[in-house]
């Protein structure tokens, strides 16, 4: 029986409800993917985790999961980062500034980020995947004083492919953390590393007995730094991964996020890997 | 009224039946009438297009008196029983879900300008009549589903919240029915109000009413019903014996969850989807399957959007679909994704099987794929594997 967060019964109706964001900014991070930058257009955002998702709404065409990708300004303002593949997508990723788009949320359950004060803590991103953990990489920088050692290995096609460079740039020249970005192909400016983020692995020495570890990217590169992470000695229950499915409610009422007996928009999308690994990689279920 | 949600099966209760009344047919024209005088809308089984199905009742002519429904994997038929039973017939392809989780439901209102309505206005009071064990089941399900997780549905809670229910012990089970393993029916267990049972034959046409809840009595008072006599009930009570010795169909879930979680690759999913034809008829007439998505429309001119709910079915390409492409896509996975959680998952989830043992989705099949034989040989290809 799996015991869901225990939290007073909410009525679902408040959830089904749209509040208004105004586009404040707009970054074009690769050839199809935007990071918007999010203000209310009265009141404040709800507060939310590193990890969580919401459900962003384009007028008449309809609503998409999206990760929240940024808290830089105290929830003021929330960042979005959008990769136009779908009508919703699309529309959303071709709002202008100043434009209003709708959103349910946050839901879900984010990043374990208290559970792992005091320990080292290793995240790995596989392209767009850097998204969600985004905030957790400016939550942990920004209180670099409660985690011990600290570790971002991200992974990208090409260059190209590579999410928010100009922060990459910045976490890289920290001196109080390790920072390796390689891509699969590079071009002529490349001067990074080549080969998939699990080779990146060679360059770390971990104290697996210590560590807490964050993954997100395609269930692919997933399952293999899985391995690599298990290889390295990482218990099961300290590897934490977000799980992408269809989801549609956001809170467990719909049936199309299930993942096995779980619902990835409520009981996820952050699990540990002791909670899905039966049911994780497994084709078509 | 049952206003006690908490009742389950395989749970105590502290109600039961505290008192038995008698009503001689004409009786039920009379209950039909009252529930109606005391506000309810009263919906009960009719006859339309040649199956039995639940619409809204003014009287008891209505009632498909003197037929059975005759049901075989992939068949249905109804035809004469030669007797004046009210309720000679098992369950056909509607459930109460159509009511009280309405196939399509407006959910919200949005205008370009901004303004958004959420619509939940509906506040009628219904009364079920003739839901037999399983479908009391099915109705325990969803409330635990909609109601009792961290998130309560309001378009579910608002209609059940105020639900009266007349119950109808099955006397003869249908040839699809495998309420008896489940621990369903075919006697009525909890959550009803009022439990019917048909005593019928040697010239003799009467129901005895078991009374629940105290609603339950005094809409039986106020119908003029007398108290059942010792002899009267203990006919009832052998009419449901007999009942339990007439089932074809049975579902061993003993392990059964264990066992399928241990069966994700089967072959027998991959047979199955051999004949499946995704159609999603199982999970349209199943009493608990609960998914639904949502259709954004617009108006003309743009200015008004409504964002409308309805039914869906995991059997559906899309109903998996994220960037690029659907999880299952294969009719084996869909089969599997629907098999899994009725039987297992759905136990992790909500702490009740998903399957009620009602029979409609192998009726309902156009190709008669049965649930009850594919666990068996899950079961069989488990121990097959395991020696």
């Amino acid at each position: 029986m799996i015991t869901a967060v225990s939290v007073p019964v909410v009525d679902a109706l408040e959830t089904y409800k749209i509040n208004w964001l105004r586009v404040v900014k707009k970054t074009k991070e690769t050839p199809d993917t935007y990071t918007l930058r999010l203000k209310p257009k009265e009141g404040e955002i709800p507060p939310f985790k590193p990890g969580q998702f919401c459900m962003l709404y384009a007028y008449g065409v309809g609503e998409v999961p999206i990760s929240i990708s940024g808290d830089l300004y105290n929830g003021k303002v929330v960042d979005h980062t959008v990769r136009a593949v779908g009508p919703v997508t699309k529309a959303l990723a071709s709002a202008g500034i100043d434009s209003v788009i709708g959103f349910r949320g946050p839901f879900g359950r984010g990043w374990p980020l208290e559970e792992a004060e005091g320990k080292d803590v290793i995240i790995v991103g596989g392209g767009i995947g850097l998204a969600p953990l985004r905030p957790a990489i400016q939550y942990i920088l920004k209180n670099r004083e409660k985690y011990g050692k600290f570790y971002l290995l991200y992974g990208a096609r090409t260059p190209d492919d590579l999410l928010y460079k100009r922060e990459l740039g910045l976490w890289r020249g920290r001196l109080d953390s390790q920072v390796l970005v390689t891509v699969d192909k590079g071009d002529e400016k490349w001067r990074g590393y080549i080969g998939v983020v699990t080779t990146l692995f060679r360059y770390l020495k971990l104290d697996p007995a210590n560590t807490y570890s964050y993954v997100c990217g395609p269930e692919i590169m997933m399952k293999f730094t899985i391995q690599e992470l298990k290889n390295q000695g990482l218990p099961d229950e300290r590897i934490f991964i977000s799980m992408e499915r269809n989801m549609k409610c956001g809170v467990g009422l719909c049936g199309h996020c299930q993942l096995g007996p779980h619902f990835v928009c409520k009981d996820g999308p952050v699990f540990s890997f002791a909670e899905v690994s039966k049911f994780f990689g497994r084709r078509e279920l | 009224m049952v206003d006690n949600y908490s009742n389950s099966r395989g749970e105590e209760t502290s109600q039961e039946v505290s008192k038995y009344y008698l009503l001689q047919p004409s009786l039920i024209n009379e209950l039909i009438r009252a529930l109606r005088d005391d506000g309810y809308a009263v919906y009960g089984p009719v006859v339309r297009d040649g199956a039995i199905v639940y619409d809204e009742l003014e009287s008891a002519s209505q009632l498909p008196v003197g037929l059975r429904d005759r049901q075989g994997p992939g068949q249905y038929r109804l035809e004469e029983r030669g007797d004046g039973a009210f309720f000679g017939y098992v369950v056909g392809p509607y459930s109460w879900k159509r009511f009280l989780y309405p196939p399509r439901v407006k959910l919200l209102t949005v205008t370009s300008r901004g303004e958004v309505t959420v619509h939940n206005d509906w506040n009628g009071k219904m009364a079920f009549l003739a839901v037999r064990g399983c479908e009391l089941a099915a109705i325990e399900v969803l409330d635990r589903v909609l109601m009792r997780g961290p998130y309560r549905d309001p378009v579910y809670s608002e209609r059940r919240k105020n639900l009266f229910i007349v119950a109808v012990n099955c006397a003869e089970p249908g040839e699809n029915c495998f309420c008896a393993s489940m621990g369903t029916g075919p006697e009525a267990r909890s959550g009803y109000d009022i439990a019917l049972t048909e005593v019928l034959g040697d010239g003799v046409h009467y129901f005895v009413a078991g009374a629940r809840t105290t609603e339950g009595e005094r809409v039986l008072e106020k119908i003029g019903a007398r108290r059942a006599t010792d002899d009267e009930v203990s006919a009832a009570s052998s009419v449901m014996k007999r009942s339990l010795t007439l089932f074809k169909k049975k579902l061993d879930v003993n392990g059964l969850k264990e066992e399928i979680y241990g069966s994700l690759e089967s072959p027998v999913f991959t047979e199955v989807a051999n004949r499946c034809l995704a159609c999603a008829n199982c999970t349209l007439v199943c009493p608990t399957c609960f998914c639904t998505n949502v259709e954004e429309v617009t108006d003309l001119e743009g200015k008004v959007a409504e964002r409308w709910r309805r039914w869906d079915s995991c059997f559906n390409v899309d109903f998996s679909y994220i960037h690029g492409g659907s999880i299952r896509s294969s009719r084996m996975s869909r089969y599997r994704q629907w098999f899994t959680h009725k039987l297992a998952t759905w136990v992790d989830q909500f702490g009740v099987m998903g399957c009620v043992g009602c029979g409609r989705c192998i009726t309902w099949c156009p190709v008669g794929i049965d649930i009850t034989e594919e666990a068996a040989n899950i079961r069989r290809a488990q121990e097959v594997s395991a020696t």
